[in-house]
């Protein structure tokens, strides 16, 4: 569970959010896929042909990669998401429980 | 017209350097100017920051801070509306070459506050930016495996690491502030591969271009590396990429194997076209071979009305790209019949010509390597999004008569997935033009550079499109 | 389960069997194709199996055309009783019959098509077509509203019935056309990349000298899907240039060549007309645009039939200009959903106009409300050819002896391909046709009219 390393100062309390059930913590500010890898996941989806895993590659929003489930909505895009308290980060690739509640 | 929303003078779409530049400058002279940018903050990939860091101190940063006040500034005046964390995801112009264009906005995530979706100007600045150029090796889709920018996205604007142990490689210059990051983060950095034998770079310097910050800065590098022990490699490649579920190791081009967390990759930049291509501008293959938008020397483009400034014209750093926003901001206030000092346009002029020619001396420096795609075997991934092989390109090459990069597409489907092209584009172009036994060219890499939507937009969001007449209730 | 079709057991085509302009072009052949499209590949497939020697000549790319930009549809369920039911049930049984070893290549699916009335009027209007549609051999079954959900689950609740197509299928239309001549090339027919007919060969190998021919060129606009290829209008197709009309055509002429044949088969789509004015005959093929939308990739059956509304068949039926939209919704193998399908006469303007898009959008979420927060990828636009009667061209030109016609199958076209192509390589060989191509005939459109003499 490392962060960033020399730049870390004292800042805002950091948030709670879940990832498939585990708690993650995030800085105000972070993306949910910088939280995320800074939690040492890095890989929250599973591609469809080869079943591969996949997480973060261009990290500024242009390749799709880091697609996440958010709050219930998935196909967003982990790099660009800000990380906030009580959010609720699961595994891409399953749409069927839309329009429900979720989990 | 006819409704109560504005037309602004100019949109700029982009705030980075070069949309900074612009947008200031169009304002300062007079235009009423609306600025939209994807980004949060201000700064684009090259000022990257975040709220609760202190503002970048390394390139220009004085620059980006000036620029970042006088933004303020007019904000203030009420005479620049800033529309930050909002994507363009379509541009059209009900009248084609005259009249407004209409720009449809949203937000970069579902949740996304969006303060406008829509923006009617008179005339458009793009400054859309680049992002990393990336050549496929075997193993880059393994998790642990980044865009050099994409590492720097997560240091500069995240404050997170994604390892502990890295390999940056690629080629150009922009691998040693990545890799000096990674160090003053904490990461041991195990080598910067360098495919070119870069020490070119401080030559080319010391010739015909006199940039004496980039020099300055090379020397900084050049110190950080030494500090932190990062052996700086040339003329080698990461040939392989080694792992099961996520990156452990890479072989570089002697065989040598190098255990690692995180690989950052990046193979110079590749300019977004996805709006300067939906409008219509003529684009043309640059020096470093990738697409990047014709413009003239006032910084317009073929459409009228249109500008562009910064990456989408050439990839050149960000002296150069504010010069050309500054111009295109001159340009616009001259076609308005605003006052225009002619020595500020001659100096711009002169900042861009050197701007250009030290770019020119980088893209000769940090060239794409001839022979790359000899590295790509049967399995080599080459479109990340739907998984396309190189060994299924070459199929459609043989088999199914795939001669171009959209023909190639309709029967192999590289760059069909979300993504669209944007990661596999320059890739496959070079791909498709080599297993037909020619070079690349611009016709190779339109294709897969023009996308109809320039941002995820949902059918909801279509479904709302309104014609110009019934819009905005 | 490969997807793309891809082969990876056949073997490398090595240079002598490559497709490119700088191979040499046969001098002379039994056939020879204009158009490597869906159409002209499934004719130089049936032809090469026939035993004729064939050359297919393009002067774009495979299927770059009218191929490239449909969406692949193989239905019956949209054809009134007449001519065009009867071609697209032969149609669907030669892609299921002849073609069926193939299917996987591209990707022919047997999905059915769900017909869904929204109001109980336009169930009622559905029930009587179907009914006539029964009475020609067409499997159909009605659907009451409250079995709809069991069949497409995510479908509106709103829906007041529909009418299910066991034989509507769906195939990948570039696919499906680069497979067809890959195979036709195994059997020795040489296919042409690049290579445009500039004109024909007459009696005793003279050429045609259409460059003096206003308008006359097959290189309107290149079908290359360039988004900014606005271009002039396609058809001009009644300059008869240098030749005379009822010359006879004896080959083609390109610039890599002259092949020498004596059969010419015009399947070049939506240029057509102008292949036809190079021969000095007129053939009223004109372009009408439609859109197409891409959603990003959902989960495997999130719809499952090739699904439309009961209005669709109007709007293929329309001869309006102005834009028709009526939601076509189907998935592919790729999760991505298609969604059609617009009709517009526009000429060949392929940039996306804000209310076609809006159209479509609007349809789709009409049938599925969980499409409303899908994402769109992507969006193009192909150019679907019809005549003023919207029945393809199929068939010997009486009027040119040797030109021969396979075009002018509207939207339809990917369906039709497979008839088309079989029908056209039995007329050449002298069998007897398994349909009349009567309704067919290419000059139907001149003055004193259509089903004249025909020839066998």
């Amino acid at each position: 569970m490392s962060h960033a390393g020399s730049e870390e100062r004292t800042g805002p309390s950091p948030y709670r959010l879940t990832f498939d059930g585990t708690t993650v913590t995030a800085r105000p500010g972070q993306s949910v896929g910088a939280a995320l890898v800074a939690a040492g996941i890095v890989a929250w989806r599973t591609t469809r042909r080869a079943g591969g895993p996949r997480g973060l590659f261009c990290g500024i929003g242009v390749c799709f990669d880091c697609l996440i489930t958010v709050d219930g909505r998935p196909g967003q895009r982990a790099c660009l998401v800000p990380a906030r308290d009580g959010m609720r980060l699961s595994t891409e690739g399953d749409r069927e429980g839309e329009g429900g509640d979720g989990d | 017209m006819g409704t109560d929303l504005p037309t602004y003078d100019v949109a700029v779409v982009g705030a980075g350097p070069a949309g900074l530049a612009a947008a200031v400058g169009a304002a300062e002279a007079g235009l009423d100017v609306v600025l939209i940018d994807a980004g949060r903050l201000p700064g684009g990939q090259y000022w990257r920051h975040d709220e609760h860091s202190r503002p970048p101190r390394h390139q220009h940063g004085r620059l980006f801070t000036r620029l970042r006040a006088r933004l303020r500034h007019q904000r203030h005046l009420g005479r620049l509306h800033y529309l930050p964390g909002h994507q363009v995801w379509l541009i059209d112009r009900p009248r084609p070459d005259s009249g407004p264009f209409t720009l449809r906005l949203n937000g970069p995530y579902e949740t996304a506050p969006v303060e406008r979706d829509l923006v009617r100007a008179g005339a458009l600045v793009l400054c859309c930016g680049a992002y990393d150029r990336q050549l496929p090796v075997p193993g880059w889709e393994l998790p642990g495996v980044m865009a050099a920018g994409g590492v720097q996205a997560l240091l500069k604007g995240h404050r997170a690491v994604a390892g502990r142990r890295a390999v940056v490689a690629g080629t150009g210059p922009f691998l040693l502030p990545v890799a000096t990051g990674l160090a003053q983060a904490g990461v041991r950095v195990l080598a910067v591969c360098e495919a070119n034998p870069a020490h070119g770079w401080l030559r080319h310097l010391d010739g015909a271009v006199r940039a004496p910050a980039k020099s300055a800065e090379a020397v900084r590098y050049a110190a950080l590396l030494a500090r932190h022990r990062i052996p700086y490699r040339t003329r080698t490649t990461v040939t392989e990429i080694l792992g099961e579920d996520r990156v452990r190791a890479v072989r570089l081009d002697g065989g040598e194997v190098l255990e690692a967390d995180l690989v950052a990759l990046g193979w110079g930049f590749t300019p977004a076209l996805e709006l300067p291509l939906m409008v219509g501008a003529a684009t043309r293959r640059d020096l470093d071979g990738s697409l990047v938008v014709a413009v003239d020397a006032r910084q317009r483009t073929t459409v009228p009305d249109v500008l562009a400034a910064g990456e989408t014209a050439g990839v050149g750093g960000a002296a150069l790209a504010v010069a050309e926003g500054r111009l295109a901001a001159l340009s616009l206030a001259a076609a308005h019949g605003l006052p225009v000092d002619p020595r500020a346009v001659r100096r711009l002029r002169t900042a861009i010509r050197h701007g250009r020619a030290f770019a020119a001396a980088l893209h000769r420096t940090y060239p794409v390597p001839d022979g790359w795609t000899e590295r790509l075997t049967e399995r080599t991934v080459v479109c990340r999004c739907e998984e396309v092989t190189y060994g299924e390109l070459c199929r459609a090459r043989t088999e199914l008569g795939a001669e171009d990069p959209r023909t190639m597409k309709l029967l192999a489907r590289p760059g069909m997935g979300w993504c669209q092209g944007r990661i596999c584009g320059f890739a496959v172009a070079a791909v498709t033009a080599s297993l037909t036994g020619r070079p690349a060219t611009a016709e190779d890499l339109r294709p897969l550079s023009a996308r109809p939507f320039a941002a995820p937009v949902t059918l909801g969001e279509l479904a709302e499109l309104g014609d110009d007449a019934d819009e905005e209730s | 389960m490969t997807r793309g079709g891809i082969d990876s057991t056949q073997q490398d085509f090595s240079k002598h069997q490559d497709f490119s302009t700088h191979q040499d072009l046969p001098k002379t052949a039994d056939l020879v194709v204009v158009g490597a499209g869906v159409v002209g590949a499934a004719a130089a497939w049936f032809a090469t199996l026939a035993g004729l020697r064939v050359v297919v000549v393009d002067r774009g790319a495979i299927a770059g055309g009218t191929s490239g930009a449909g969406e692949g549809n193989v239905l019956v369920s949209d054809k009134e009783p007449g001519p065009e039911l009867e071609l697209a049930r032969y149609s669907r049984q030669v892609w299921g019959e002849d073609l069926g070893p193939y299917g996987e290549r591209w990707e022919f699916e047997r999905k059915g098509g769900l017909v869904v009335a929204s109001t109980p009027a336009a169930l009622g209007a559905l029930r009587t077509l179907a009914e006539r549609q029964r009475a020609r051999g067409v499997v159909v079954r009605e659907v009451s509203g409250a079995e709809l959900p069991a069949l497409e689950p995510r479908l509106t609740r709103e829906a007041a019935g529909g009418a299910l197509y066991p034989q509507d299928a769906q195939v990948q239309p570039m696919l499906a056309a680069a497979h067809l001549l890959r195979l036709a090339r195994q059997r020795g027919a040489v296919v042409r990349t690049g290579t445009e007919v500039v004109g024909f060969l007459g009696p005793g190998g003279r050429t045609g000298s259409p460059a003096t021919s206003r308008g006359g060129r097959t290189g309107a606009p290149a079908p290359a899907g360039r988004a900014d290829a606005g271009a002039p209008g396609g058809r001009d197709a009644g300059a008869p240039g240098g030749r005379d009309a009822g010359a006879p055509v004896t080959g083609v002429r390109t610039p890599h060549g002259t092949v020498s044949a004596p059969a010419v088969l015009n399947a070049a789509g939506t240029w057509a007309g102008a292949v036809a004015g190079l021969a000095g005959v007129e053939l009223p093929v004109l372009p009408r645009r439609g859109f197409v939308l891409v959603t990003e990739p959902l989960p495997p059956a999130t719809v499952r039939h090739k699904v439309y509304a009961a209005d669709y068949v109007d709007a293929v039926a329309s001869s309006d200009a102005e834009l028709q939209a009526s939601p076509v919704v189907e998935g592919t193998g790729g999760g991505t959903v298609l969604i059609g399908s617009t009709r517009e006469r526009v000429g060949f303007d392929r940039r996306p106009s804000p209310a076609a898009v809006r159209a479509l959008a609007r349809g789709a979420i009409g049938l599925f409300p969980m499409l409303a927060s899908v994402r769109a990828m992507r969006v193009y636009a192909g150019f679907r050819p019809y005549c003023p009667d919207h029945l393809p061209v199929i068939g010997p030109d009486p009027r040119a002896p040797g030109l021969w016609h396979a075009c002018g199958h509207e939207g339809a076209g990917i369906g039709l391909a497979a008839g088309t192509g079989k029908l056209i390589a039995q007329a050449l060989t002298g069998e007897a046709t398994d349909l009349d191509l009567t309704p067919f005939a290419p000059e139907r459109f001149e003055e004193g009219g259509a089903d004249e003499s025909r020839g066998e």
